[in-house]
């Protein structure tokens, strides 16, 4: 197996992630666009980990993945509060500080 | 025997790589949100599967307890308490769809050139199995302390998680 097989198909992941983001309207479905990208960043740091036959690769994946935990947890309590507050999930809908 | 065992791995290496990638474009594209997160499962077993490819044992048992497990099961409770429409979503997209696009196109592009520039052909030397022991060794002696932070970090999101959802 290469390195760059694991590589390529992270920075895939990633920039479909990206474009989710950018292109969803659903807070729910944004937030998934974001689970993408965090799991791009996993294969990358477990792939670089077993390339260097480290372990300290595994580790930071699995901060990464607490950290992903915590953040789908406060992310899914504030789109929650959005629909309460609007009847809606639209991030686009959501700019009363935009100039 | 080694150099059949290396086509096996790359055989499957490219079977659940083609079958995440197409469920992760699913994710971005479907209208129903409920499939999305459906689609978004296979992406994470997929990801586990690589780690269990790249002899990682401790993370995929976690990636499948973690994200299957419990993350999927939020975003399922997050659509169910957003009352999310069960058919497909007519406005499920924004207008930024193909400037979204070009970005990620280019951002790939980019990615793609200099990963291919850095690591050309750069194999796997002798992969070893990265036991859960090793973990557990290098978490609670090197990396004890941002170990700590982080279940610290788990208990504020917690909190403020409560706190957010709370009818009051």
């Amino acid at each position: 197996m290469l390195l760059n097989q694991f590589l390529f198909l992270a920075a895939m992941l990633f920039c479909i992630g990206v474009y989710g983001v950018l292109a969803r309207r659903n807070g729910v479905m944004v937030l998934m666009s974001v689970e993408l990208i965090l799991n791009a960043v996993n294969i990358n740091l477990v792939a670089f980990g077993a390339f260097r036959h480290d372990v300290t690769g595994q580790v930071f994946a699995l901060f990464v993945i607490a950290i992903a935990a915590a953040e789908v947890g406060v992310g899914l309590a504030l789109v929650l509060m959005l629909y309460r507050n609007r009847r809606s999930i639209d991030v686009d809908d959501v700019d009363l500080m935009k100039g | 025997m080694l150099a059949e065992l290396m086509v096996a791995e790359n055989v499957a290496f490219y079977l659940i790589a083609i079958t995440m990638v197409v469920a992760a474009v699913r994710v971005v594209t479907t209208r129903h949100i409920v499939h999305a997160a459906l689609y978004l499962v296979l992406v994470l077993a997929g990801v586990a599967a690589l780690y269990i490819l790249l002899a990682a044992e401790f993370i995929a048992i976690t990636q499948v307890l973690v994200y299957i497990g419990a993350i999927v099961v939020l975003f399922l409770f997050g659509i169910m308490l957003t009352r999310a429409p069960m058919g497909p979503m007519h406005d499920s997209d924004n207008e930024q769809r193909i400037v979204g696009a070009t970005i990620a196109a280019l951002l790939l592009g980019v990615m793609g050139y200099t990963l291919w520039r850095a690591y050309r052909d750069t194999e796997f030397v002798d992969l070893q199995v990265q036991t859960t022991n090793d973990v557990a060794n290098s978490v609670f002696s090197t990396y004890v302390l941002p170990f700590e932070v982080i279940s610290v970090l788990l208990l504020a999101a917690l909190i403020g998680a409560i706190v957010l959802a709370r009818r009051d």
